[in-house]
C-alpha cells in the first residue's frame, strides 16, 4: 500500500444531522484531516451509503476511511471493511448521545464532534492493514494430559469433531478419580439413586476410536512451540520417550483428596473405622453390592456418621479454605449405599452447609425420602472407643453440644486439592504479600527452597521462558475468569479443564471438557490462518518489534500475561505470534517504544490526542483525555449515552485494547499539548479481577502509581493523571466520574503547559 | 445403644403422626421460624421441632407446648420451599401427644381444644354460652365471677341484639339424630386408631 488516499464519511442519520453542523464537521476533516473524499450521507449504514464506500475503494483507489457516525461497536457488519485501515469518530454515542439537546450546548457539542473528526482522521493515517502470517501453520491434533473423566471426555469430543488426539495418563490405566468410584451421583434424570461410572464405556470408546493415541504411565516431560506447533515430549514409565506435535493442549489432571493424615482430631489414622471419601469408596467396591463391614473387625455396620468440610472451609489456615463444591453429593450417595442396602441402618451427615450443584437438589430430596438424616452442625472431634467412635458436635439448630458415641463407620468429607503442577508466580506472589507486610507466604516459599524440601514435579514442563506451567491464580488453581472465560488460562491454546480449574463434581467435570476441547478446537483453528484467540478473537495484527532500538530491558516478556515472549540466544525478546492476545501490555511495557502492531500502535494513539484542539488557558473549556479499556470501560460509555446519561463535553475518549497498553509516553504528551487532566479507565483488577487480559489494568496501575513524582517534577498537581476500575455495568458512574473529574479539574484550575 | 440422631422416633411419627411423613423433607432452611408471627414466643419454631424429631427428642417434643401455641395462620405452609404443609403437622404432634398423655397440662390451647370438642361432641353444635363460661370458670370460680364481670357489657349487648339466648343454659338444642351423630364419632375414631395403631 505504497499510496495511501484517505476517506472520511460523516453520516446525517440518527439525528447526527440536526444536532450538528455536518457540513462543517465534512470541513475540518478536508482541511485538518487532510482528507482525499470526503462525502456526507444522510444514512450511511444502509445500503446505499456503504455502497457509496465500497465505490470509492474500488474506483477510486480509497486505502483508509475515516467514518464518522456511531461508536465503533455499533454497526460493525456494515463498516467491516477487510480490505482498507478502517477509523471510526464516534459522533453518537461518543457526542449527541452524551450531550444535552439544548441551545447553550450547542457550541460545546459541536467542537466535541470535531475533534472526534480530526481524530478519526489522524488515526487512520497511523494504520496499516494487518498483513497477517502468512507462515502460520497448525496442526490439527488435540494433546490431553489426563486421562481421567475429564480427559477422556475432551478426546472424545476432539476425535468427534474430526481432530486426531493424543491422550497422556500419568497411571497405567485410565479412569482417574472416577475409576476408584463404587457408583456415581446421577447424571440423568430423575437423580434419585446413585448411577454407574461411565469409565468402561468411556475406555471402550477410547479403545475403538482410530483418532485417539492412548500414551499409559506416561508423562509430557517437555513441551514447545505454540498453538498450532507445539512438540510435546512424552516419556514413559520405560525411558521410551516420543514426540508427538499438536495444534492445542487440554490439561485435565485433576484432583488429589485432601490428605485426611492431616486431621487426627477427627479420628483418622487413630481409627481404621474413620475413612475418608476415598476409602469409603474402596469398601462399597470391595463390597461388590453386598453389606459394607466395618473395616476394624468385620462387624456389621448399623450406623455411619459423615463429616462434611472435614479440613475444608477452614479459616485457622491451617487446612483447606475453600469449599469443594462436590463432596455434599458424595456423602448422599455413600449414605445411600448403606440405606439402599438396609434401611435400617442408620445414616447421619453432619453439614454446616450443605451444597448441592446441578441437579443435586433433587439427589438430597431423594437421600431425604430414603431417611438419610442431615444434621446441621459442627464436628468437635472424633474418637475411637473399640469398634466404634464417639462423635462430638455442635448441633447448629438445636444449639445443643450432641455426640453420637456408638458410630460404626466415620466417613471424613475432605476436598479437592488441584494437581497443577509448579506454581511459577510464588516468589512474585510472595513478594507482593510480604510488601503488604504478609511474610507467611515468604516463609513457605523460603521453606520450599531449602535443600531437601520436596519440589513440586511440573506437568506441563513448558519451556517458556515465564516457567514450565500454567500461572496460578489462588490455591494452586490455574488463572482463568471462572465466570466470563471459564477455560482460558494464561497460555494461549493450553485450556485447562475439570478439577485442575476449580473444585467441581463429574458432571461438571464432563461439561468443562467439553467446552475446554471447543476452546482448543477453536485456538488450532486460529493458530493455522494467523488470528487471535480470546478476548480478540479473529484479530490478524500482532506486535511488531523493531530489534535495532531495543535495549533488552526485558519488560516486555516479564509483563507480557500470556508467556508469549521468550528470548532468543543474542536476549532479545522473541515473540511468538500464536501465543500473543493482542492485548498490547508489551506495547504499553516498552521504555523504547518499539513494539507495535499494524492497526494499534504508540502513534495512532499518539496522533489522535495531539490531534485535539485545545483551547487555550482562558478559555474556560479545560480538556480531558479518557483512555478507556475497548473491552469494558468503553461500551460502558456507550451504554450510558444509549440512556442519554449525560457527562462533561470537555472530554475526548480513546479506546484503548486494554489499560495495560497504555504506554506512558501519551500521558506525556497529553500533558505537554496542554490537557488539564488524563482519566484511565481499566477493568478490576486483584484476585477477582475482569480484565480480559488478566494483568493488564493491574499492570497499568502500578505503572500509574509511580507516575507521581514525574507530575511534581513537572509542577503538576498528581490529580491531573487518574486511573478509574470500571466495569461494564457501570452506566449510571460512569458518565458520575467524568463529571466528578471535571469538576475536580475544575477546581484545581487550568493546566499551565497550554500554548507551548 | 443411645436412640439420638436415629431414624426410631422420626419412624414413630411417619407412623403415627397426621403428615408426619413430611417432616424428614425439612432442609433446615429456617424460613417457617422467621414467618411465624408467634416465633419469638415459641420454646421451639417448627424448624427446631422438626430437627429434635430427628435427633431422636421423642419426649422432649411430645411434652413441648411449643405446637400447641400454633394459630393456624398459614404463613409457614406458604412459604415453605419444601411444601411442607408445616401448620398440619404442628396440629398433628400436638393431637399425638395430647393422646400419649404426654402433652403439658394446664396449656390454655389445649384446654380451650378440649373443652371446645367435648362442647361439640355432646350435641352436634356448639353451645357458645357454655363454652365462655367454661373459659370463664376454668381456673376456679372467683376467677370466674371476675371474668364474667368484665365481659358484662359485651354480654348484654350479645343478648340485646339476639346474638345471645340465656335459656341455651337450660335447653341447648343440638343436631337431629344425636345418637347417629355419637356412633358416627365412635367410628371415626376407631378408623383413626386403628390407622394410626393407637387402639
Amino acid at each position: 500500500m505504497a499510496d495511501m488516499k484517505v476517506a472520511a464519511y460523516i453520516c446525517q442519520g440518527c439525528g447526527l444531522g440536526d444536532r450538528l453542523d455536518t457540513k462543517a464537521l465534512a470541513g475540518v476533516a478536508k482541511k485538518e484531516g487532510k482528507a482525499a473524499i470526503v462525502k456526507e450521507h444522510e444514512f450511511l449504514c444502509n445500503a446505499d451509503g456503504v455502497k457509496m464506500i465500497r465505490d470509492d475503494i474500488a474506483n477510486e483507489g480509497v486505502t483508509h476511511v475515516m467514518v464518522g457516525a456511531c461508536s465503533r461497536r455499533a454497526k460493525t457488519e456494515a463498516f467491516g471493511f477487510t480490505d482498507v485501515c478502517v477509523s471510526r469518530a464516534n459522533l453518537r454515542e461518543g457526542v449527541i448521545w452524551s450531550q444535552p439537546e439544548t441551545d447553550e450546548a450547542q457550541e460545546t457539542t459541536q467542537e466535541m464532534a470535531e475533534d472526534y473528526i480530526r481524530m478519526g482522521c489522524a488515526e487512520v493515517k497511523k494504520m496499516t492493514l494487518p498483513a497477517g502470517d502468512p507462515a502460520a501453520v497448525t496442526e490439527r491434533t488435540l494433546l490431553v494430559v489426563g486421562g481421567g473423566v475429564s480427559g477422556m471426555t475432551a478426546a472424545l469430543e476432539a476425535s468427534r469433531a474430526g481432530y486426531q488426539v493424543v491422550l497422556v495418563e500419568k497411571s497405567g490405566a485410565l479412569g482417574g478419580w472416577a475409576a476408584k468410584l463404587h457408583k456415581r451421583t446421577p447424571g440423568k434424570s430423575p437423580y434419585a439413586d446413585p448411577q454407574e461410572t461411565p469409565v468402561a464405556a468411556m475406555v471402550a470408546a477410547i479403545e475403538g476410536d482410530a483418532n485417539i493415541k492412548v500414551y499409559l504411565n506416561a508423562v509430557t516431560s517437555k513441551i514447545s512451540g505454540a498453538p498450532g506447533r507445539f512438540e510435546a515430549e512424552i516419556s514413559t514409565e520405560s525411558g521410551a520417550t516420543t514426540t508427538e506435535k499438536a495444534g492445542g493442549i487440554v490439561q485435565a489432571t485433576g484432583f488429589n483428596l485432601y490428605d485426611a493424615n492431616n486431621l487426627p482430631e477427627l479420628g483418622y489414622g487413630k481409627s481404621a473405622n474413620v475413612v475418608d471419601q476415598a476409602g469409603l469408596e474402596a469398601l462399597a467396591k470391595a463390597a461388590g453390592g453386598g453389606a459394607i463391614k466395618r473395616p476394624s473387625d468385620g462387624g456389621e455396620v448399623k450406623r455411619v456418621v459423615f463429616v462434611q468440610c472435614a479440613g475444608q472451609r477452614d479459616d485457622s489456615g491451617k487446612h483447606l479454605p475453600y469449599c469443594s463444591g462436590s463432596c455434599c453429593l458424595t456423602s448422599v450417595k455413600q449414605a445411600m449405599y448403606f440405606k439402599d442396602a438396609n434401611p435400617d441402618i442408620d445414616t447421619v451427615v453432619i453439614y454446616q452447609d450443605l451444597r448441592m450443584p446441578g441437579q443435586g437438589e433433587d439427589f438430597y430430596r431423594s437421600g431425604q425420602t430414603k431417611g438419610v438424616t442431615f444434621t446441621k452442625g459442627k464436628v468437635s472431634g472424633v474418637e475411637a472407643a473399640g469398634n466404634q467412635c464417639k462423635v462430638s458436635f455442635q448441633d447448629l439448630i438445636l444449639n445443643d453440644q450432641a455426640q453420637i458415641d456408638d458410630a460404626d463407620l466415620v466417613v471424613l468429607a475432605t476436598g479437592q486439592v488441584p494437581v497443577s503442577g509448579v506454581d511459577i508466580d510464588s516468589k512474585l506472589k510472595a513478594e507482593i504479600a510480604a510488601a503488604a507486610g504478609d511474610n507467611s507466604l515468604m516463609e513457605a516459599y523460603n521453606a520450599s527452597q531449602q535443600e531437601g524440601a520436596v519440589k513440586p514435579v511440573s506437568i506441563l514442563n513448558l519451556t517458556y521462558r515465564q516457567g514450565p506451567d500454567m500461572p496460578q491464580l489462588k490455591y494452586g488453581f490455574t488463572d482463568s475468569h471462572f465466570i466470563c472465560f471459564p477455560y482460558e488460562t494464561r497460555r494461549t491454546g493450553i485450556y485447562a479443564a475439570g478439577p485442575v480449574r476449580r473444585p467441581m463434581d463429574m458432571a461438571q467435570a464432563v461439561e468443562d471438557a467439553t467446552g475446554a476441547t471447543m476452546k482448543a478446537i477453536q485456538a488450532i483453528e486460529n493458530a493455522g490462518i494467523g488470528r487471535a484467540a480470546h478476548p480478540r478473537s479473529g484479530d490478524l495484527s500482532y506486535p511488531i518489534f523493531r530489534k535495532e532500538g531495543c535495549t533488552q530491558c526485558k519488560r516486555c516478556t516479564v509483563e507480557c500475561p500470556f508467556g508469549a515472549i521468550d528470548e532468543d540466544e543474542q536476549r532479545f525478546p522473541q515473540f511468538n505470534q500464536a501465543r500473543c492476545r493482542r492485548c498490547g501490555t508489551c506495547m504499553g511495557a516498552c521504555p523504547v517504544r518499539v513494539i507495535s502492531f499494524e492497526n494499534y500502535s504508540v502513534e495512532t494513539v499518539g496522533s489522535q490526542l495531539k490531534a485535539v484542539d485545545v483551547p487555550d488557558e482562558f478559555s474556560e473549556k479545560p480538556r480531558i483525555l479518557v483512555l478507556a479499556c475497548e473491552n469494558d470501560a468503553y461500551p460502558a460509555l456507550d451504554m450510558a449515552a444509549m440512556n442519554r446519561n449525560v457527562y462533561s463535553a470537555f472530554v475526548r475518549v480513546i479506546p484503548v485494547r486494554c489499560l495495560g497498553s497504555v504506554n506512558t509516553i501519551w500521558i506525556n504528551d497529553a500533558l505537554s499539548n496542554g490537557y488539564d487532566g488524563v482519566m484511565m479507565m481499566g477493568c478490576k483488577h486483584g484476585d477477582d479481577y475482569q480484565c480480559h487480559f488478566v494483568k493488564g489494568s493491574e499492570l497499568a496501575n502500578i505503572r500509574m502509581s509511580k507516575i507521581g513524582d514525574t507530575l511534581k517534577n513537572m509542577s503538576l498537581e498528581e490529580e491531573r493523571v487518574s486511573t478509574f476500575e470500571v466495569a461494564i455495568t457501570d452506566i449510571e458512574r460512569v458518565p458520575q466520574l467524568i463529571n466528578d473529574y471535571a469538576a475536580l479539574i475544575q477546581k484545581i484550575g487550568m493546566s499551565p503547559m497550554k500554548g507551548f | 445403644m443411645s436412640e439420638n440422631y436415629r431414624n426410631n422416633f422420626l419412624r414413630e411419627v411417619e407412623e403415627k403422626v397426621e403428615e408426619g411423613h413430611w417432616v424428614k423433607m425439612c432442609m433446615q432452611c429456617g424460613v417457617c421460624a422467621g414467618s411465624c408471627p408467634f416465633g419469638p414466643h415459641w420454646a421451639h419454631p417448627p424448624q427446631e421441632i422438626f430437627m429434635m424429631i430427628r435427633a431422636g427428642k421423642r419426649e422432649e417434643v411430645l411434652s413441648s407446648d411449643s405446637m400447641w401455641m400454633c394459630t393456624s395462620c398459614y404463613q409457614c405452609i406458604v412459604r415453605c420451599p419444601r411444601k411442607l404443609p408445616i401448620t398440619h403437622i404442628m396440629h398433628g404432634l400436638a393431637n399425638y401427644a395430647y393422646r400419649l398423655g404426654l402433652s403439658p397440662k394446664k396449656q390454655p390451647t389445649q384446654q380451650f381444644a378440649s373443652m371446645f370438642w367435648n362442647n361439640l361432641a355432646q350435641a352436634g353444635r356448639v353451645n357458645e354460652l357454655k363454652l365462655s363460661l367454661g373459659m370463664y370458670f376454668k381456673d376456679g370460680f372467683a376467677q370466674g365471677i371476675k371474668n364474667a364481670m368484665a365481659m358484662q357489657s359485651v354480654g348484654l349487648g350479645m343478648v340485646k341484639a339476639k346474638r345471645l339466648n340465656p335459656m341455651e343454659l337450660f335447653a341447648p338444642h343440638g343436631v337431629k339424630d344425636k345418637s347417629g351423630f355419637h356412633a358416627m364419632l365412635k367410628k371415626a375414631r376407631e378408623i383413626e386408631d386403628r390407622r394410626k395403631n393407637l387402639a
